[in-house]
């Protein structure tokens, strides 16, 4: 009896297996580490419950309805934590056997998660850090990045005062790391594209000038005599990632000037009022699902979901190294409502990807900007190109 | 004797309008329909054509324009000689492109906003169906024994080959990234769907029981443009099956593909931002919508040669012709 199942059973597991369409359940999990910090300066940057989370939902839906044709299934598990419980909700995932992780967290966090997840043999997905050297000298082979780097979003910036040309710059510089780290994009990028940073200032971080109880009455006065007597200046170019000052900047300067960087014209992945090469679509999508509209950090988490559902629904793969290696071939591209196919850099893991300018209400332009040009594409224009890496993960 | 020499000249001026062929453009932005006469490509009228008017077609029996007023949700219908809007038809959540089957009956609506093909009665007004399909169905094409309708879906990316007898899906294709729109050859033995984002033309050979094979993919290249610009959008088949014409957006040419090698022959420079095509009735000419230089581009067929320009509403997105 025994003996006369089994080849039946075989039979029937390799009919399921080797099927086109063999049932797939996939399953991911979005990581969300909170950290103590300061409110924002302004109301609108309040971060919602489910931030990052909201673009997971309606990464599972729009995976899910390709799925129904295919016989595939996707669930997304949230979870929040903080620094010091991260290793455990991610022992928790992985024990459970979910390999597709997805990670919102500052750097330090990110990097060992990532190795935490690696001894797993597990996919990590960077969906919240910026920083540069996650993708450069501390870059891991298991962990791709839809969020843009800071090198991408100064490229994206500079791009475009370049093309306009303002080509000398008043950087304004928070003094927090962070803020450190990205003025030296920006820096980095001037000497890119051929701007003079003609003044570089740092605006201390006193603890002080919110806007509750009257902070702006403060900054009006402080910010004027902080940038007066500059050197002469087309553009103001705010490095507050830690965001205390850069908002303040675009009417309180003493010379008149645009603002561009963490304040003004910012460069992001992604913002509500999108709606060129069928954006409109995405919004009222991600509106309908959760009810709020979107921010950066869940269209990077969706960004991440729909490179996933590309691998299950093209390469018949839910395995961390199936979808690594086909995110990484020449057979992935993905369509990201940014008018071109958005596709990864096989040397460091990150999703080239176009940025938009924002200033808060409209998509101003978008970079990489025209006549900025590139032997493969004008995509890697933006950020740490492949002859400048220093990242060995991949090879 | 004079004025009704006068008379009669003028009431030969206004006739002659319904004489000539016509091509109705549906003007996105600017929320009309322009009305081009197709012999002297003078423009002939301008009229409010809803809210977003997009997809645009007409009844079999040339006296109805549909046009899909795609924030109005709904289908408006017009009368293709004197203008005069007539009852709306049901579409749907934001409606793109449809197609209308040969009897005139049932037209199959894309609901870009939800997933949904509605199919709906032109007679009575009514829906028939809503066939659920992949994430944001966009292109619309039907067999010419009227069978199949192919539904493409830009997120999913894949063409639904829903059966026009019990309104389910017998087939689903994948197709490159951002599937704009089907298009088979008059015989029904092959279908072409256009990937805007994955620049390629996927052609499938369909057999006789409606079944598609995926037998090539056509890709495009021009000294000069960003590979990235060229997107391929709205597509048109010569009837006799050999020349394929494909518009390729932000590009600004329309690519000249022999429809039986699949070779690209050649590109035709046309407007800005070359979104959807059609031909005239006699095959002479193919128009094709140029959103951003807000006019329409004349291709002599024949020839393969662009001819001619006509400056229409704002922002054109589709177009019609008829007799």
């Amino acid at each position: 009896m025994q003996f006369r199942v089994s080849p039946l059973l075989a039979a029937l597991f390799l009919m399921l297996t080797t099927g086109y369409a063999a049932a797939i359940d996939v399953r991911a999990a979005v990581i969300r580490v909170d950290y103590q910090s300061v409110l924002p300066i302004s109301r609108y940057d309040l971060r919602p419950d489910d931030l990052g989370f909201a673009g997971a939902v309606l990464g599972d839906e729009d995976n899910g309805t390709t799925g129904s044709f295919l016989g595939h299934t996707y669930e997304t598990r949230h979870v929040t934590t903080t620094p010091e419980e991260a290793d455990a909700a991610l022992d928790a995932i992985l024990s459970d056997g979910v390999s597709l992780i997805i990670i919102l967290a500052d750097r330090d966090d990110l990097l060992r998660l990532t190795d935490k997840a690696q001894e797993s043999s597990a996919l990590v997905f960077n969906a919240g850090t910026a920083d540069v050297d996650v993708r450069d000298t501390e870059c891991r082979g298991n962990l791709l990045h839809t969020v843009p780097s800071h090198a991408m979003t100064a490229d994206a910036v500079a791009q475009f005062a370049v093309w306009k040309k303002w080509t000398d710059w008043f950087l304004v510089a928070g003094s927090n790391p962070q803020d450190e780290a990205l003025a030296d994009a920006y820096r980095r990028a001037a000497v890119k594209f051929g701007a003079d940073i003609t003044v570089d200032r740092t605006f201390e971080d006193t603890g002080g000038s919110r806007r509750t109880d009257s902070g702006h009455v403060l900054v009006q006065r402080q910010l004027p005599v902080f940038t007066q007597d500059a050197d002469d200046h087309d553009v103001v170019i705010a490095a507050d990632d830690t965001d205390y000052f850069g908002r303040y900047l675009t009417y309180h300067l003493w010379t008149p000037r645009p603002v561009m960087g963490s304040a003004g014209l910012r460069p992001i992945s992604m913002h509500g009022a999108h709606e060129a090469w069928g954006a409109t679509q995405f919004q009222t999508r991600f509106e309908e699902a959760t009810g709020r509209r979107v921010r950066p950090e869940d269209y990077n988490v969706w960004l991440a979901l729909r490179v996933i559902g590309e691998a299950v629904t093209r390469a018949n793969t839910a395995e961390a190294q199936g979808v690594r290696d086909y995110a990484l071939s020449d057979a992935f591209e993905l369509a990201a409502f940014k008018g071109q196919k958005v596709t990864f850099r096989k040397w460091n893991g990150q999703l080239r990807q176009p940025i938009l300018l924002y200033d808060g209400a409209i998509t101003v332009s978008v970079s990489p900007q025209e006549g900025f040009l590139h032997q493969n594409s004008p995509l890697d224009t933006l950020g740490l190109d492949e002859p400048e890496t220093n990242c060995t993960a991949f090879n | 004797m004079k004025s009704l020499f006068i008379a009669a000249s003028i009431t030969a001026l206004l006739a002659s309008p319904a004489l000539a062929g016509k091509a109705f453009i549906s003007n996105e932005r600017g929320n009309t329909i322009t009305v081009v006469n197709t012999e002297t490509w003078e423009v002939e009228n301008e009229f409010f054509a809803g809210n977003r008017p997009r997809g645009i077609t007409v009844s079999p029996d040339g006296s109805k324009i549909y046009v899909c007023a795609s924030d109005d949700n709904l289908v408006r219908v017009f009368d293709a000689n004197t203008y005069e809007e007539l009852p709306s038809l049901p579409s749907g959540p934001d409606p793109e492109l449809f197609i209308i089957e040969p009897s005139g009956k049932r037209l199959y609506i894309a609901n870009e906003d939800d997933n949904l093909v509605t199919v709906t009665d032109t007679e009575t007004r009514t829906v028939l169906a809503e066939v659920p399909v992949g994430v944001e169905p966009e292109g619309m094409g039907m067999s010419p024994d009227a069978k199949w309708v192919v539904n493409t879906s830009e997120t999913t990316n894949m063409a639904h080959f829903i059966s026009t007898e019990d309104y389910k899906i017998y087939h689903n294709v994948l197709v490159d990234q951002r599937p704009r729109y089907a298009q088979y050859t008059a015989d029904g033995s092959r279908l072409f769907v256009t990937s805007e984002i994955g620049g390629t033309v996927s052609v499938m050979d369909i057999a006789e029981d409606g079944a598609p094979t995926v037998v090539g993919k056509i890709s495009f290249e021009v000294p000069g443009v960003q590979p990235e610009w060229l997107q391929p959008v709205g597509a048109k088949v010569t009837s006799d099956g050999k020349r394929l014409f494909v518009a390729l957006g932000p590009a600004n040419r329309v690519a000249v593909v022999d429809a039986q090698s699949l070779d690209v022959l050649d590109y035709i420079l046309v407007g800005q931002r070359v979104w959807q095509l059609d031909f005239t009735p006699d095959e002479k000419y193919l128009l094709t919508t140029n959103g951003n230089s807000n006019d329409i581009t004349v291709i002599d067929v024949a020839k393969e040669e662009a001819v001619r320009s006509v400056q229409v509403g704002e922002q054109p997105w589709g177009v019609v012709t008829i007799d």
